[in-house]
């Protein structure tokens, strides 16, 4: 098996306070395959963002990475200098954020903003340098690439800034790309067009990207595999057909439901999850999403769940565990088997 | 009047011979971007204006929820201001119930408008006062009507409405700050619905909500039509939720209304080429995988729109007099269409 571009294992990222310590991420665990894309999903607060900037070692204080390994490439990047970080960071790991106009700087031309970056990661001439940052930007897709290298960000369109941005990320052809809602601030139509061009130009250089959002339907059109997670934790993490046509844990077959989409019945009433996600501060003993499941029980706010082989996904539910599952109601039982939920074969003998 | 006492027989609100409430004719709006007189006579330069909305026609009958849809730009939010009266038109008139935003009068008839006329803003966070308890939030068109005069009464008037939003009527002494992004929303239902109003503007309610809570708030806003019988202008980019709440759709672009057709029909058969194009960008996870086909440009600077037909340079179908003459409005089938590929004979057909 190769080594995966990224390897989180049991990471736990702690933010404290003057009430206690949270725990914003809780034992978190995925990989990311080289040339993957896996989409980050999660409501506002489940971690997803933290996860990126645990990653790239820019949590912001007083967050701190309080356990577990990251790695690039095989080699662990969670206890390195803050100095050999930063020379990870761009050089080997690109970084794509929502707002294309504060990741600018306003007040340079964005030729020389990619110029400079060029030469911070490469050893090339001045010239050199500016002759492939036009070729970067004409890759992205601006127009008269030429003449546009001394514009100002203010002279771009939301949508061509963040080409530009995406040029920025790439022109050190990283390993890894993270792209933090990279089209939330934009609107539908060019929306469509930057996940195009992010898939296509990560696809030519072979780059695996982690893309955080919370549009499902943005990940369904773009990611490989998709990992969900709630107040912190993994719910499911699978192929991403798998987990939207398929989800196997409660959280995500709500979320799935709750989407609006363009097919199907528009009369029919939304699905909607009771109560909303807790907060960092007042997480639930057990499964952190017991209180609003409609399958919970006991052993649910006893103890936390592992993550479970659920066949298509893994997720993090008892419903999955072959030890755990039985004990639970039959008629619970009974609902999470009608509902597409595919139990542990000791599970199906109890309400065979 | 106890909102319970309101009639609850009103059907889904498709049927076609209820009454219009709103009529929107000839709206427009144009802001003046202009630098102060004296930096124009010292610095020259002239007058910059900016058309937001450019002559929007469009009627809304009782009981049913009109869809706004636009990119940003396209003018949805100008609109709603101005069909509520926090915003002058340039031109054009705003009429509900038969009365003139605008135009009217008559106070006494005014007065009983307003208090018919209601709306939802995006961001819970923003629209409701921080320093206020929630009682006195959602009072505040109470007493400001003079519904009910009785303080004991108001409270249990404002129970009532927390409850029918669904939240505890307990709730009522807690501050904002106390609830989460969803239950904030629904304190602002729970506002606008405390002066029995008919009509309410919902300008874009669910945007700042996560999905799950989104789902929450989308099926209340129906339940509540249901039980209240409201009319709802429902201002959003978002077209999947719009077309789970709309009985008609209108498409603006650029401040026009490019398309105006019952959702059923605009999202099975969009005629312009905006509304398809629209329709087509729009990442859905149904259609997991499949490759869509990338649309070209951006919407352009609404200061210096396209001639013509404003989205001509983005147009698949475009002809040589769309970046000339404006497109009249065709009606085709149940739709209303800007566009000049319906004035050719040939075309039409199709």
């Amino acid at each position: 098996m190769t080594t995966p571009t990224l390897s989180v294992r049991n990471l736990r990222v702690e933010i404290p306070t003057r009430r206690g310590v949270l725990t914003a991420i809780d034992d978190l665990s995925f990989d990311i395959a080289p040339g993957e894309v896996l989409g980050m999903v999660g409501e506002s607060g489940a971690g997803k963002s933290i996860t990126g900037s645990a990653i790239i070692g820019l949590l912001e204080p007083p967050g701190r990475v309080a356990g577990g390994e990251i790695r690039l490439a095989g080699e662990r990047i969670d206890n390195v200098s803050p100095d050999q970080m930063r020379r990870i960071r761009g050089r080997r790991i690109g970084m794509i954020f929502q707002d294309p106009l504060t990741s600018l700087n306003p007040l340079y031309r964005i030729g020389d903003q990619l110029v400079e970056t060029i030469l911070t990661h490469e050893r090339l001439s001045q010239k050199a340098a500016r002759t492939k940052a036009v070729k970067l930007l004409e890759e992205v897709g601006i127009p008269a690439a030429e003449a546009r290298f001394s514009a100002y960000p203010h002279q771009f369109s939301g949508g061509m800034r963040q080409r530009v941005v995406i040029a920025l990320a790439l022109c050190a052809d990283p390993e890894l790309v993270i792209a933090d809602e990279p089209t939330t601030a934009l609107d539908v139509s060019v929306q469509a067009q930057i996940i195009a061009l992010l898939k296509r130009l990560c696809a030519d250089r072979g780059a695996s990207v982690m893309l955080i959002t919370h549009d499902m339907g943005v990940i369904a059109e773009t990611a490989d595999r998709v990992c969900v997670l709630y107040a912190g934790r993994l719910a499911e993490i699978g192929p991403v057909r798998a987990v939207v046509k398929h989800p196997q844990h409660p959280y995500t077959q709500g979320l799935m439901a709750a989407i609006p989409s363009l097919v199907g019945d528009p009369d029919a009433t939304l699905a909607q999850i009771p109560g909303s996600m807790p907060r960092l501060g007042a997480i639930p003993a057990g499964c952190a999403f017991n209180p609003r499941c409609n399958f919970a029980f006991e052993a649910c706010s006893a103890a936390r769940p592992e993550v479970y082989d659920a066949g298509t996904s893994d997720a993090s539910c008892f419903l999955h565990a072959s030890e755990v599952a039985p004990s639970a109601p039959a008629e619970t039982l009974r609902a999470a088997d009608q509902a597409g939920i595919v139990l542990p074969v000791s599970a199906k003998e109890t309400i065979a | 009047m106890s909102v319970a006492a309101m009639p609850k027989d009103v059907s889904r609100p498709d049927s076609g011979n209820n009454k219009t409430l709103v009529e929107i004719n000839g709206l427009r709006r144009v802001f003046d971007l202009s630098k102060p007189w004296l930096n124009r006579l010292i610095e020259g330069g002239g007058k910059v204006t900016l058309t937001a909305v450019d002559g929007v026609d469009f009627a809304i009958r009782e009981g049913e929820t009109y869809a706004l849809v636009g990119e940003s730009g396209s003018g949805k939010s100008t609109i709603a201001k101005m069909t509520v009266g926090l915003l002058r038109p340039s031109a054009g008139s705003v009429t509900i119930g038969g009365t003139d935003v605008w135009g009217s009068k008559d106070a006494e008839g005014m007065r009983a408008m307003r208090r018919q006329i209601q709306m939802i803003f995006q961001d819970p966070f923003a629209s409701l006062n921080p320093r206020w308890r929630v009682r006195a939030i959602i009072e505040e068109p109470i007493k400001a009507f003079d519904l009910i005069s009785d303080a004991k009464d108001r409270g249990e008037r404002v129970g009532e409405l927390l409850s029918l939003v669904g939240l505890d009527p307990r709730d009522g002494q807690k501050f904002p700050h106390e609830f989460s992004g969803g239950q904030r929303q629904r304190i602002a239902i729970a506002r606008a619905l405390a002066s029995n109003p008919r009509f309410i503007v919902c300008d874009e309610p669910t945007s700042a909500l996560d999905v799950s809570v989104q789902a929450q708030v989308l099926n209340l806003l129906r339940d509540l039509q249901e039980r209240l019988g409201l009319t709802y202008l429902f201002i959003s980019h978002n077209l999947a939720v719009v077309r789970h709440v709309a009985t008609r759709v209108g498409v603006l672009y650029l401040g026009r209304l490019v398309e105006e057709a019952p959702a059923r029909e605009l999202f099975a058969s969009p005629q312009h080429p905006y509304t398809k194009m629209l329709l087509e960008a729009v990442p859905d996870i149904e259609m997991g995988g499949s490759e869509r086909q990338s649309i070209a440009g951006e919407i352009p600077n609404p200061v210096n729109p396209p001639p013509g037909c404003h989205f001509h340079p983005r147009c698949p179908q475009a002809m040589d007099h769309c970046s000339r003459d404006i497109p009249p409005v065709y009606h085709v089938g149940a739709a209303n269409v800007r566009c000049h590929l319906f004035g050719d004979a040939k075309r039409s057909a199709r």
